[in-house]
């Protein structure tokens, strides 16, 4: 099994080249938990170190993240018998009367390249809409996005939902968009605000590093 | 109503491609010229925080109110010649068409009240949301999101809307995920082939309630097309060089609207405006460094080289250490126009819009695509063919050229990861075939047809 060759596919991009590697080391035996963490979700974390360091872009990060998930959907069946969980969960919408999705995809995709399992439920999301998903899936965490002045109250609603449902302390709800701040996030009781993409997806897998220490 | 064609630039010297004039100024009911001579502030503004419901609706009428009286108050206190006020709806305004009339009506009779007690000229900008987007995939000609539209449109330009404006959306559902991807061969299909024949469709409809309300068919912007690359180019997500050519690529879109009756000022946003104003000689609106309040842009004074009038884009009602943004926003335009107007008054109108060009456009390719003579080259290149299709195409290829150009001459410095998006992008613009019917083909197998309704577009 040679790491270094789907380490570099999955940076390139290369969906062929990181199929053809996870499936020959599924033929040699390669542990499923060490393709996963060393083959695929490792490189992504330089991949992402590369972003953060100006030396690629967003399209650059997503072709990487579409090889790593054309390897780890090979792996997937593997999971249960090898002892893998996932990193962590996440229910990611645009609140009620906001379209708005780009800033909202961004965050998707840099949580999944994270090794988080994201289930993005769209835009103008009704507030009941995100406690059904939330509890459906078992999510750790919430993510609430806004880009409008004038929808960015409904996130305080869909927070408001979560404590009506008797739910709120079961997740850690994360909330962003334009003109979304700290102290909005201090308002409205959210977790945690974050100002972009990359700072989303890093405090989602901190925190679920330290909810997993603790 | 035939459509218009344009198969030459309205200008026959770059020198002649200033501010504040153009070849087919528009007048309007009030006797004020756009594109006469004199470049006027446009002001916009929106809502703090707060809901937009029908609960709500006192409330932001009385704030709709306040903002208006504070903004026609400092006009008035700086002496500007005139101004346009523009009144761009949130999502439920338009939704629900009475709730953005009954604010629109506020906005109308005071700016009527301050014209007819103190001589303060001023416009109205009307511009409903596109909301055909709210149903995904999108329905572009019927149903009830559009005969919202229709309806506070019609109503507004009866009531004494001088120009109807939109960002309009045909073709954002596949460009959305085309731009995240700089997926630039998409996002040709999505403003050549979609978005350019919703525009037809769009601003035919338009023109003709402006006819028979006695308003202005004014223009579009590509805003959820250009302006979002740009936005997260500045946010380093993108490449820039990637949103200079969506820049350039939006210009035969958006001349679609002047074909089919449009006569400007285009909005404010779509800096795709310069294109326009060269090749149709009408007048534009566009924003840059006193838009700040709404959006960063790398292109800041450039954007104010050619401009007709002036913008903010628009600021919520908050209150700043001087005073509501808004009212800050009004000074800040209005000192703006008064320099630029005061230069063209002296003979210097040349010599100002070349220090606004020169100080941005060796900085960044959005800047540079925004050059006057630049600016010729690429409208040279779309008026060479009628077919938008084509003319997008073709502008993409000339703007990469350009882009090339200017690296080798060394006028634009790129760092390495920028320069290996221009060969990209070019690789990607190869493969779109030149013929457009065998493009949509190519591009209906790879779409799926959840994401867009090619009925919607008369395909």
């Amino acid at each position: 099994m040679d790491f270094e060759a789907l380490s570099t596919a999955v940076q390139k991009g290369k969906v062929k080249d990181v199929k053809n590697i996870v499936n020959q080391a599924l033929e040699e035996n390669v542990p499923v938990k060490e393709i996963l963490e060393d083959g695929l979700i490792a490189p992504m974390g330089i991949v992402g170190e590369n972003f953060s360091a100006n030396k690629i872009f967003v399209p650059e990060m997503l072709m990487a993240a579409r090889a790593m998930s054309a390897g780890v959907k090979i792996i997937e069946p593997l999971f249960s018998e090898s002892g893998i969980e996932p990193v962590g969960t996440v229910v990611i919408g645009t609140v009620k009367g906001d379209l708005h999705d780009i800033g909202k995809n961004l965050v998707a995709m840099m949580m999944r390249g994270a090794g988080l399992d994201v289930y993005d439920i769209g835009i103008d999301v009704p507030d009941e809409k995100f406690v059904e998903k939330a509890e459906e899936v078992g999510a750790d965490i919430v993510c609430l996005s806004a880009l409008l002045t004038t929808t960015m109250p409904a996130i305080g609603d869909v927070i408001k939902e979560f404590e009506r449902q008797g739910v709120r302390d079961k997740y850690h709800i994360m909330i962003g968009g334009a003109p979304v701040s700290q102290s909005f996030a201090d308002e409205v009781r959210a977790d945690c605000y974050t100002p972009d993409a990359s700072a989303a997806a890093e405090h989602a897998k901190e925190f679920m590093n330290n909810k997993k220490a603790s | 109503m035939t459509p218009k064609q344009f198969t030459k630039l309205a200008y026959d010297s770059v020198d002649d491609f200033i501010y504040g004039s153009c070849p087919n100024p528009v007048t309007c009911k009030n006797g004020m010229v756009i594109g006469g001579g004199t470049i006027y502030p446009e002001i916009n503004f929106t809502l703090p925080a707060m809901e937009a419901t029908e609960e709500t609706l006192p409330k932001a009428k009385d704030i709709y109110q306040e903002i208006i009286t504070g903004v026609l108050d400092k006009a008035l206190h700086l002496h500007v010649p005139g101004l346009v006020v523009e009144f761009e709806t949130l999502p439920q305004y338009t939704e629900h068409p009475e709730w953005g009339i009954e604010i629109f009506k506020i906005l109308r009779s005071t700016m009527y009240e301050y014209e007819e007690k103190h001589g303060l000229k001023s416009v109205f900008r009307m511009t409903p949301n596109d909301l055909r987007e709210m149903n995904r995939p999108p329905i572009m000609r019927s149903g009830a999101y559009w005969e919202s539209m229709l309806k506070i449109f019609t109503e507004t330009a009866k009531e004494g809307a001088d120009f109807l404006s939109i960002e309009s959306t045909g073709g954002k559902e596949i460009n959305d995920e085309a731009i995240v991807n700089a997926d630039l061969r998409t996002s040709i299909f999505a403003l050549g082939c979609l978005g350019a024949r919703d525009m037809k469709w769009l601003w035919t409809n338009i023109s003709n309630i402006a006819e028979e309300c006695g308003s202005i068919s004014a223009g579009d912007s590509a805003c959820g097309f250009a302006n979002t690359s740009m936005v997260l180019a500045e946010q380093g997500f993108l490449p820039k060089v990637y949103a200079a050519v969506m820049r350039a690529v939006a210009a035969p879109r958006a001349l679609v609207a002047i074909e089919n009756g449009a006569v400007g000022p285009s909005k404010d946003c779509a800096y795709e405006n310069v294109y326009l104003k060269a090749i149709t000689g009408t007048p534009i609106a566009l924003e840059g460094k006193s838009a700040a309040c709404a959006h960063f842009s790398p292109i800041g004074n450039i954007a104010l080289s050619v401009a007709d009038t002036w913008s903010n884009e628009s600021v919520q009602q908050v209150k700043l250490l001087s005073g509501f943004a808004p009212v800050v926003s009004m000074e800040q335009l209005a000192y703006d126009c008064r320099l630029l107007n005061t230069a063209a008054e002296k003979g210097h109108a040349l010599l100002m819009r070349d220090l606004l060009v020169e100080s941005d456009c060796y900085l960044d390719p959005q800047a540079y695509i925004m050059k006057p003579d630049v600016v010729f080259e690429i409208s040279e290149e779309i008026v060479k063919t009628q077919d938008p299709f084509l003319r997008t195409l073709h502008t993409a290829i000339k703007a990469l050229d350009i882009l090339d150009r200017a690296v080798e001459n060394k006028e634009l410095v790129l760092d390495e990861r920028e320069e290996n998006w221009l060969e990209m992008l070019r690789d990607q613009v190869d493969e779109i075939p030149e013929d457009e019917e065998e493009f949509i083909a190519e591009m209906k197998d790879e779409l799926s047809g959840k994401r867009y309704l090619p009925e919607e577009y008369g395909i």
